[in-house]
């Protein structure tokens, strides 16, 4: 979790502090399954964990590279399929189907970027919402997604001898998962790809000017998103068990990019923290659940208005500014 | 031969929505260059406050005809023209300047907000609500096509308001001044211009036009829902794009086309692609002319 600017940071107290706080947090993680045996608090759990790693896969694009994605939902929609038909119809095996879902997401990330990311911002935005209704309304009416209805009856695969059809193993696949991608997206966003991203978003001209490849940087930003959408859909179609349109709609766009406006945009522990409370929050709404989507509309406009950066932001406001 | 010219009247009462909410979307794009995503909720916020109007003005002397209809589309142009300039205001001005994807985001909350402010309003509501008003089918026989008063009437009136916004845009001092601001701010304020004012109107002008289409689509369809401005307010942006995003004639003729488009794709494949069509042509249209058709300025700035 320890993607803030390395060199500020030093290596004085505030870094130790920070180790012995993700050390802590883990440790935590680690031991909740253990400590609450509520099937409930289990499931909360699980779903957190898959915002963290869809907000942290989008987190790519939209906060290191600046492209605005709505139409996100349709990777993990494609991941999640992929999976569906290809262990259920044709028998492949999970890992295969796995690596499969995500290679598939990431083909058609690159089909359609190739298409798009030329556009400029506000295009692209309603470019990538276009396409995520066109991905919907595909799956809605072919025969192979199965229709309005989905795919359902997807067996749990066994991981390393342990069934995923246990909520409690589910839970630790998927915490080595955001652990994973925690450490992979921190680096990627600190490496010399990732600073050419960040020039891309500060000021696109300026960046191709010096040389940067834009388009070339922009797929691979892309890309590398659409890749962890698929992948974790297809964890999320193990864990449903089906997969069905409803699941992609729209809203799940919305409610991932919240996860990472949230937070804080480029910034890994803010994605984190916003990908836990876009689940969080609705759990404590849940008696007002009609109040959901209001209270999320009004929180995204106020949090533009007065801490556009988010949560925990990638930079000190004052390193930000210059 | 008589089922296609049928299904054209049909396609240009359609067409004419999806050109008067375009309007809004180009002109504050032209203004202020912003997408105003919450512009389909004001479309879908204009068709519930017609049907109020008309539930509550149905009861008093103006009655449910054409005078008590006409009544209900002012009040409700009225409230949402308000209520658009309230919407810029508060969101969005404050941002001016800010970067385009925080305002991009601000005008996504905003439209999240809107639409579940009126699903949260005990006498609008998640459900389905039916118009107080139906449409008559009465109409005469053209070359046994049958046309309704009704939708002529819809279609009149949605190019009588088109009419109006242009000659106000183009021959009016504050269409001037409008212009201006959109043409270079600073210097239109360098000139006494109040840009903040003209902004303003902007939104007056666009949130009224997509008011009126709003209570129209109600009284076609026969009923409205707190989600019918999301599908509507893409459609409308992608005619506003199609026509060339800042051209006002151009949002017209892009709506026009979209309509044609989509009730001849639905015959030609099937109703339930036909959203597909509005998407793929904004795809196309971006990837191959995102000046659009009426469009001038250069593809520099993409």
């Amino acid at each position: 979790m320890n993607t803030g600017n390395v060199r500020s940071a030093g290596p004085g107290r505030g870094r130790l502090a920070r180790t012995a706080g993700v050390v802590l947090l883990l440790a935590a993680a680690v031991a909740l399954p253990f400590v609450s045996s509520s099937p409930y608090v289990l499931d909360v759990a699980i779903l957190m964990l898959f915002y963290m790693c869809l907000a942290l896969g989008l987190n790519v694009v939209v906060g290191y590279a600046g492209l605005l994605d709505l139409g996100y939902a349709a990777y993990f929609a494609v991941g999640a399929y992929t999976l569906g038909i290809l262990t259920r119809t044709f028998h492949v095996n999970f890992w295969q189907a796995l690596a499969a879902a995500g290679l598939f997401a990431m083909l058609l990330g690159l089909l359609i970027g190739m298409t798009v990311l030329r556009l400029r911002s506000d295009y692209l935005t309603m470019v990538t919402l276009g396409f995520g209704e066109i991905i919907r309304i595909t799956a809605n009416n072919l025969k192979i997604t199965g229709g309005p209805t989905g795919i359902f009856g997807i067996m749990a695969p066994k991981v390393f001898g342990l069934s995923l059809g246990q909520p409690r193993n589910m839970y630790f696949v998927m915490l080595v998962l955001v652990v994973l991608t925690t450490v992979a997206m921190a680096h990627l966003g600190n490496s010399r790809v990732g600073r050419a991203w960040a020039c891309l978003r500060e000021d696109q001209d300026a960046a191709e000017a010096m040389g940067i490849n834009t388009l070339g940087y922009k797929l691979l930003a892309y890309m590398t998103g659409t890749f962890w959408g698929g992948l974790t859909g297809a964890f999320f179609a193990v864990k449903m068990t089906a997969v069905s349109p409803n699941s992609f709609s729209f809203m799940q766009s919305v409610t991932v990019l919240m996860a990472v406006v949230m937070g804080g945009m480029g910034s890994v522990p803010g994605v984190i923290l916003g990908g836990a409370l876009v689940i969080l929050l609705p759990e404590l709404l849940r008696n007002v659940a009609d109040w959901r989507y209001l209270v999320f509309g009004a929180a995204l406009v106020l949090l533009m208005l007065f801490r556009p950066v988010g949560l925990w932001p990638a930079r000190s406001g004052r390193e930000r500014e210059v | 031969m008589s089922q296609v010219l049928e299904q054209l009247l049909n396609a240009l009462v359609i067409g004419s929505f999806y050109a008067l909410v375009a309007l809004g979307y180009s002109m504050v794009y032209g203004i202020i260059r912003l997408i105003n995503f919450a512009h389909g909720d004001l479309y879908m916020l204009g068709a519930f406050f017609g049907y109020s109007a008309l539930l509550l003005l149905g009861k008093t002397f103006l009655g449910t005809g054409v005078t008590g209809i006409l009544a209900a589309m002012l009040t409700a142009m009225a409230l949402t023209g308000g209520l658009g300039v309230l919407v810029e205001r508060i969101a969005y001005r404050p941002l001016r300047g800010s970067p385009r994807i925080i305002l991009l985001i601000t005008a996504l909350g905003m439209s999240l907000f809107l639409e579940n402010a009126v699903m949260v309003f005990k006498p609008w509501g998640a459900s389905f609500r039916v118009y107080p008003v139906t449409l008559g089918r009465a109409g005469f026989d053209l070359f046994g096509v049958h046309i309704g008063y009704a939708h002529l009437a819809i279609f009149a009136m949605a190019l009588f308001l088109m009419a109006g916004l242009h000659l106000f845009v183009e021959k009016s001092v504050w269409g001037k001044a409008m212009r201006a601001v959109a043409f270079d701010r600073e210097a239109a304020q360098l000139m006494g211009i109040n840009a903040n004012r003209m902004i303003s109107m902007g939104f007056f002008l666009g949130s009224i036009m997509a008011a009126a289409a709003g209570v129209m689509a109600g009284l076609y369809y026969g009923q409205i829902n707190f989600l019918m401005g999301f599908l509507v307010g893409l459609k409308a942006f992608t005619a506003s794009v199609l026509g060339g995003i800042g051209n006002l004639p151009g949002a017209m003729l892009g709506g026009m086309l979209l309509g044609v488009l989509e009730v001849f794709g639905t015959s030609a494949v099937g109703g339930q692609w036909k959203d597909v069509f509005a998407f793929g042509a904004l795809i196309l249209i971006l990837v191959f002319k995102p000046t659009g058709l009426l469009g001038e300025r250069t593809a520099g700035r993409m």
